[in-house]
């Protein structure tokens, strides 16, 4: 076996025995990229000397926890989603006195600004609840902050009109030098905290629970995990919308949801499937 | 000589008409995975995919999460994320940093590529404007791998196979024609 690959086992060994991190379950190929890459960003040489840092050094852990997340986000990314979220999930969604959304893996927040600017839009945010989660406290730190760089900004517009924004996008932020912040009263109804997809537990009843990008990371098992979760925390009837790519098809967990737009993997947990007990 | 089990291929400017040049000259009866890497810029890859299918003697798909690189099959890399092969010949998607400026980048093809298929991998760099690729062909070559670099003369734009000659040299340097013959000699016993 690869000298390498050994030391990358006892680093999640390390992960999971000293700190409780468990990241057994990640696709190897990219996390063995990102430890790689945690090499270089601590000057480390070895896998092994980062595996010592880790189990002796105090407060490393997080920024090993931060070299792994890598929150690599932006607003109205894939502008299709949140203009079929706009017409086909909201105006469901608007019959509900009060209404939950979980944003799991919500990076720097860029996606929870997108997620309040639709609700806003749609006359909906006072009724609404934005849990934002994610297992990389510096990120909820940069998201709840919601400053960004201003070259970014061009782009966020045309998603913000692609995905069929009433205003303009520079109406929900202002600019200083080489950055914005987004309007700060977008944040009201926003709840930002950790919370770790492999380990902890459903924690709200959501109409709508948002999940882009982070399953791709998870290997099957964790992958059939994390839906299972998202089952559970879901009302009957409420929405699942994944990242474009990801696939929910061979899960055990697709048998309680039925499309709402299976291009963009947007789920809607059956009511059938929620009479059934919730395996755990 | 070794089995090779499977292709990996990267490309940038110019890779349309390369990779339009090489896939038709490619056996119907190469039963190992093909797996494509080509910057195209544009935000949806099923153009490419669907051009290539036209030509192509194998078929030709989206390269989809989690699913396995079939063999016989040309699988391309979505744009938007980087294409991985995890150590069970299965896809993965990251949209982890850009690489080299790219995003899918030929690095993190071959890297992890050359992990899963190690010596079976023979992979082939072509036309481009960067240097991405280079280091993934170097690690290629370390894993025992084969790699091929278009021969830069004949490249549309020759930064890339430069590059990687300089970084990694190449078992072959070859003309596109070549290419797809000695794909076909490796890979069908
Ligand atoms: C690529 S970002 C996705 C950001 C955003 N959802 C999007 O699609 O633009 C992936 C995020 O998932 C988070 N993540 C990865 N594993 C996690 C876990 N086990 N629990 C919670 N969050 C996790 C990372 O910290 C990172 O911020």
């Amino acid at each position: 076996m690869d000298v390498e690959d050994i030391e990358i086992e006892l680093f999640v060994r390390a992960m999971q025995r000293r700190h409780g991190y468990d990241f057994s379950n990640y696709a190897p190929a990219s996390l063995k990229r990102r430890v790689q890459q945690l090499v270089r960003t601590h000057d480390a040489g070895t896998i092994s000397e980062l595996n010592r840092r880790l189990l002796h050094e105090e407060g490393f852990v997080t920024r090993i926890i931060e070299g792994l997340s890598v929150p690599v986000s932006e607003m109205f990314r894939d502008p299709p989603v949140f203009r079929a979220l706009r017409d086909k999930v909201l105006p469901i969604l608007a019959s509900y006195p009060e209404i939950n959304i979980w944003q799991a893996g919500c990076a720097h927040g860029q996606e929870v600004y997108s997620l309040a600017i639709l609700l806003e839009e749609a006359g909906l945010y006072d009724r609404a609840r934005i849990y934002a989660t994610d297992f990389n406290d510096a990120a909820l730190h940069v998201a709840a902050e919601g400053i960004y760089a201003t070259r970014d900004a061009r782009d966020w517009s045309r998603n913000y009109i692609e995905a069929g924004g009433l205003k303009s996008f520079s109406d929900y932020y202002s600019a200083r030098y080489d950055f914005i912040k987004l309007d700060q009263r977008l944040r009201r109804n926003v709840t930002f905290f950790n919370h770790n997809l492999v380990t902890d537990e459903v924690f709200c009843e959501a109409h709508l629970i948002l999940c882009r990008n982070v399953l791709i990371y998870f290997n099957n098992s964790l992958q059939d995990h994390t839906l299972a979760l998202f089952r559970d925390s879901l009302v009957r009837g409420g929405f699942l919308c994944l990242g474009t790519r990801e696939n929910i098809d061979f899960s055990p967990a697709a048998a309680c949801f039925s499309d709402v737009d299976a291009p963009l993997r947007i789920y809607q947990a059956s009511s059938a499937s929620m009479a059934r007990p919730l395996a755990r | 000589m070794t089995a090779r089990t499977a292709i990996a291929m990267g490309c940038s400017a110019g890779g349309l008409a390369a990779l339009q040049r090489v896939l038709p000259a490619l056996d119907r009866r190469l039963a190992v995975p093909v797996v494509i890497c080509c910057h195209t810029g544009s935000a949806d890859v099923s153009l490419l995919v669907e051009i290539l299918a036209r030509v192509s003697a194998l078929p030709v798909v989206e390269a989809a999460e989690r699913a396995p690189a079939d063999p016989g099959v040309v699988h391309v890399a979505p744009s938007g994320y980087h294409l991985l092969v995890e150590p069970n010949a299965h896809f993965s998607l990251s949209v982890d940093a850009r690489v080299t400026y790219a995003r899918p980048s030929i690095d993190v093809l071959f890297e992890t590529a050359a992990d899963a298929w190690q010596g079976g991998l023979v992979a082939v760099l072509m036309t481009g404007a960067n240097s991405d690729g280079a280091t993934g062909l170097k690690a290629v070559r370390h894993a025992g791998g084969y790699a091929i670099v278009q021969d830069p003369a004949s490249a549309e734009s020759d930064v890339m196979p430069r590059a990687g000659l300089d970084i990694a040299g190449a078992d072959a340097c070859l003309s596109l024609d070549h290419i797809a013959q000695r794909l076909n000699e490796l890979c069908i016993p």
